[in-house]
């Protein structure tokens, strides 16, 4: 059987447009998605039952979903300062459990935005966030700019339906009409295919971004010869061109949001693009990593009122980054127990930050094996969102779209278990009042 | 099988025409009913203020631009916090408050029914995502349409049948109410950073001019007999001169004959569209030449958009004009367009008292409602969160109440202000019943909801109730404004189809709203050549799949589906 207008489950660019074979209750092939998409929906080594161990370094027993469940609730209902962390690679609907059985602990729910995208978000308290969505770019930009990211890895086939080679009601000439700029540290797949590559020095995005706003500004004159490793001249051809666009786009990963800087260079970033329109129409978007972390930002927010890292301690949401972010409150050592479901703690933290997980009681909820598996104690397999299992999930640009099921599984959802867990932690709490 | 008996109402319900009677009203099921039995739930009124419960027909309380407020908005979310109880999540925000909040804070305020004014088709599903996460009250949204391809192409081609094939299948992949449109061909001309002026500017690459998109899509309506009328932001919002194509643009459909009983055009927020002079030295209210329109024509109705001193978190989908906001006050910006579709913006602003020009647009709304003399021409609104949070609807009753109160408002207030307006000069108050208009009644019948249940209390109308605290023959509203405003701030009761929902302004149950939409069905050759022309547009111009696109049915777990069919005039 051919399912089509499949959704990918991978990457930000959330391709809605795969054909995927089944047979069998078997995916046996996937059509349109891009390496990293189609090796996961074809599927991979699975964690196949619960497992629980009291000692980390100790070997994991199976066990039932219910003895699992229950030890991972009476976990989160004795602790006093619960962390949950991931919410990247699954679906809203388990999302909004997820913000529920936060308040249910008083713990501190936190997404992996906290580790990627987390700066932008506080470019965006600073300054918004002129943006649109993708097709609008895909239909008119005819400069485009990657800065600090490089979609040839991360994001695939986004060149090809979005940005650089697609096709639109203006953009008639794709590629050939259209301007590419990368900027970065080092000469990616994507800066070689960029018309023009701007080499900035490491950690020096920000001072290069205020030298084109001054230049926009008819400031050329404060601009010294050299900023950041790009010669005045280059720049003022750079801000002639940004200028002279009829439409442009600005594309920024974490080359930007994780270097020096941080969110202060998305601060500047949103500056620059606001000042362009001035000039003529500006946008600009971060390019997110997994298929729905924008989902949590945006599930987080309609709830809490906050898009990431909220404290429930105090019975209300409380929000605070630098205090409030996963890592803030590992290395601090305030964290007694973490509940790690669709992102990897393991992979991703710093160390000091792994030391502290490696002290308390985790929980994790995964599909898979991943790093955050060797701290676990308790290990709760579920469906793969996407592929086992159907539910919303944002594109990087926050179009929402319904991902689809195309096999049948015996595992539970993330849903599934997280109602449980909230059941049996209310069970917990309520006796305990 | 509940029953509720409430006793010793004095009742206000101007859709059947009850003005103050002392009365008991039937609950059974979730319905008003003649009369029950004896052994109902019984609340004795003694007295006190009941009228249906309110409605909001034009509210930003859902989608991707109030989420974009929250998230650019942290501090905003700092305030109105209210810790979660056994009952209650918690609340958060004020200006752009979480979906808790929303629900809760209009039914403590004795309202059961708000509709979303702005609903993106490609962005549908996230708004519904958020509707159905707002407790108690009913909901429903409103579809943009004004700067849409698929519009703008049937209209060059004079293709009235398409263009309600369109508008139909638009309505259902985005489970909407009615036809939204927002500055009218300026979303597609932000779409380069561009506006339109005029109602005959054409739009660029479209060959269409405002003037033909809202005169088409108004006669689609009728054609569709949707229960709403068109409902219209006008060009050149907040530009002093504006209100010159304000009068022109309710002139369009002057001679529209509206299918049902009510409205052909609905104009909203026309607070910002009553400017005159030519800059902002000299921009003065308009109000009173809009109202004399109003007062000489019966085929529009118009809300107020008052203004609220204060924080507020314009949103809107009129790009061009958020985009000069946070020019103009440095103020934080997000854009979003939306292809093929329409664009929006978020800028948050403070209406300081100290700025005349702010005076002046507080001035404006409430001159609207009070020199135009038929009641239900113009529905009290802020345009949440625009002019201001509709938790300061209570303000708004009082000033609309009491000329004392008025006073008392406008000695705070920059005293140029009233060299640009005339609020300071105007004697009239309003009455319940007036009010009762103008919070619910009114809202329902523009919005086409009477049949639905909605705005009163009739036999078989939905069991949404409020009783304030506030005996109408014991008060005098025009100088116990303190007294009325605590009282409309929290209900002594709500009751949503039947049920407390709120006792003494304090939430009791959270019940989930239904969700109204509309599905047309369109039988003509306009539908196939709708259809090639859409799939074509998926296929070269959108960056999803058309089998992707559409709302699905997950989204709307309590749905209303009213059913029309499109006919010839
Ligand atoms: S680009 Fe991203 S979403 Fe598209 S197929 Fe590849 S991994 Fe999947």
């Amino acid at each position: 059987m051919l399912i089509k207008d499949v959704l990918c489950p991978f990457c930000g660019c959330l391709c809605d447009d795969l054909a995927v074979e089944v047979d069998n209750n078997k995916v046996v092939d996937v059509q349109h998605a891009c390496k990293i998409g189609s090796s996961k929906i074809m599927g991979h080594d699975r964690i196949k039952a619960p497992m629980m161990r009291d000692d980390k370094k100790g070997e994991f027993r199976e066990v039932s979903y219910d003895e699992a469940i229950n030890e991972a609730a009476k976990i989160l209902a004795n602790s006093k300062r619960p962390l949950l962390y991931g919410w990247a690679s699954g679906v809203c609907e388990m999302m909004k459990k997820g913000v529920l059985l936060n308040e249910e602990v008083g713990g501190i729910i936190d997404n992996t935005a906290s580790v990627c995208h987390g700066p932008s978000a506080l470019g965006v308290h600073e300054k918004g966030m002129p943006t649109g969505t993708l097709g609008q770019f895909a239909n008119r930009a005819d400069v485009v700019v990657f800065w600090g990211c490089n979609p040839v890895q991360a994001h695939p086939r986004h060149m090809s339906r979005y940005s650089v080679f697609a096709k639109g009601f203006f953009a008639t000439k794709a590629r050939r009409g259209r301007k590419v700029i990368a900027i970065d540290v080092r000469k990616t797949d994507t800066a070689e295919l960029a018309d023009e590559y701007i080499q900035v020095n490491p950690g020096m995005d920000y001072i290069v971004m205020s030298a084109l706003r001054a230049i926009i500004a008819e400031h050329a004159d404060v601009v010294p010869d050299n900023v950041g490793g790009v010669p005045k001249e280059k720049l003022v051809e750079i801000a002639e061109t940004l200028k002279n666009a009829k439409f442009g786009v600005i594309y920024f990963g974490m080359g930007l949001t994780q270097s020096r800087g941080k969110y202060k260079n998305i601060d500047n970033a949103v500056s620059l693009t606001t000042e362009l329109n001035a000039f003529t129409k500006y946008s600009i978007i971060p390019m997110r990593g997994h298929y729905n972390v924008t989902g949590f930002g945006n599930v987080c927010a309609w709830e809490t009122g906050f898009i990431n890292a909220v404290d429930m301690s105090r019975g209300y949401p409380y929000y605070n980054p630098g205090e409030t972010c996963s890592n803030d409150l590992l290395m601090r050592e305030e964290i007694d127990a973490a509940f790690i479901i669709a992102g990897d703690a393991g992979a991703h933290f710093p160390a000091q930050s792994i030391a502290r997980m490696g002290k308390v009681p985790v929980v994790q909820i995964d599909p898979f094996h991943n790093p955050t598996t060797e701290m676990a104690n308790i290990v709760i397999p579920t469906k793969v969102s996407g592929v086992e299992l159907e539910g919303t999930a944002y594109r990087m640009d926050g179009v929402s779209l319904r991902m689809r099921k195309l096999v049948d599984v015996d595992f539970p959802s993330d849903e599934e278990v997280l109602d449980k867990i909230i059941a049996k932690v209310c069970e917990i709490k309520g006796a305990s009042a | 099988m509940s029953e509720l008996l409430i006793k010793n109402a004095t009742v206000y319900d101007p859709i059947n025409g009850i003005n103050g009677d002392k009365m008991d009203i039937a609950v059974k099921d979730g319905k008003i009913v003649d009369s029950i039995g004896g052994g109902a739930q019984t609340i004795d009124a003694q007295g006190r203020l009941v009228y249906p419960g309110g409605v909001d027909a034009h509210t930003h309380i859902a989608g991707s631009k109030v989420n974009v407020g929250r998230i650019m908005r942290p501090e905003d979310s700092r305030s109105g916090i209210k810790p979660m109880t056994k009952i209650t999540r918690p609340y958060t925000g004020y200006t752009v408050p979480n979906v808790y909040a929303m629900g809760y804070r209009y039914a403590e305020m004795g309202y059961t029914t708000a509709f979303e004014a702005a609903i993106p088709i490609l962005k549908a599903r996230h708004t519904h995502e958020e509707l159905e996460e707002i407790p108690i009250i009913d909901k429903g949204g409103l579809t943009l349409f004004g700067s849409n391809w698929m519009v703008m192409d049937a209209i060059r081609e004079n293709d009235l049948e398409r263009l309600a094939a369109y508008v139909a299948w638009g309505l259902l992949a985005s489970r909407g109410w009615g036809i939204k449109i927002v500055n009218p061909g300026g979303g597609e001309a932000w779409g380069f950073g561009k506006n339109v002026s005029g109602l005959d500017d054409p739009v660029p690459n479209f060959e269409v001019t405002p003037r033909q998109i809202i005169r088409s899509l108004a006669e689609a309506n009728e054609r569709m007999n949707l229960p709403h009328s068109i409902h219209l932001h006008c060009n050149n919002l907040g530009h002093p001169g504006n209100y010159e194509t304000t009068l022109d643009s309710f002139d369009i459909c002057k001679d529209i004959k509206p299918k049902r009983d009510r409205q052909a055009l609905h104009v909203t927020h026309v607070m910002f569209n009553s400017f005159g002079g030519n800059n902002w030295g000299d921009v003065q209210s308009k109000a009173d030449v809009i109202a004399d329109y109003l007062n000489s024509h019966d085929h529009l109705t118009i809300d107020m958009g008052q203004m609220i001193f204060g924080s507020a978190t314009t949103m809107t989908a009129d790009g061009p004009v958020q985009y000069a906001n946070a020019r103009t006050f440095k103020a934080r910006w997000a854009n979003g367009d939306v292809e093929l579709e329409d664009v929006s913006g978020v800028t948050p602003l403070y209406y300081s008292p100290q700025v005349y020009f702010y005076g002046m647009m507080w001035g404006i709304g409430q001159e609207l409602a009070l020199l135009t003399k038929d009641p239900w021409k113009v529905l009290l609104t802020t345009d949440h969160p625009n002019g201001g949070p509709f938790v300061n609807y209570p303000e708004v009753i009082t000033l609309l109440m009491s000329k004392k109160k008025r006073e008392e408002a406008i000695s705070k207030i920059v005293p140029k202000a009233f060299e640009h307006c005339m609020i300071h000069t105007i004697d009239r108050e309003l009455d319940w019943y007036d009010i009762a208009i103008k919070t619910r009644a009114g809202h329902a019948k523009v919005l086409g909801l009477i049949e639905q249940g909605k705005g009163h209390l009739g036999v078989g109308a939905d069991a949404d109730i409020a009783i304030y605290d506030i005996k109408p023959d014991e008060t005098d509203a025009t100088t116990e404004y303190d007294r009325v405003k605590a009282a409309f701030r929290k209900a002594a009761y709500t009751i949503k189809g039947g049920q407390i929902v709120v006792k003494d302004g304090e939430i009791t149950a959270t019940p989930m709203g239904r969700t109204y939409w509309v599905k047309t069905t369109v039988n003509n050759g306009g539908y196939d050549r709708m259809m090639e022309d859409l799939k074509m547009k998926f296929r070269q111009y959108y960056s999803v799949n058309m089998g992707n696109y559409m709302v699905q049915d997950e989204y709307v777990q309590h749905p209303v589906v009213v059913e029309t069919e499109y006919a010839e005039v």
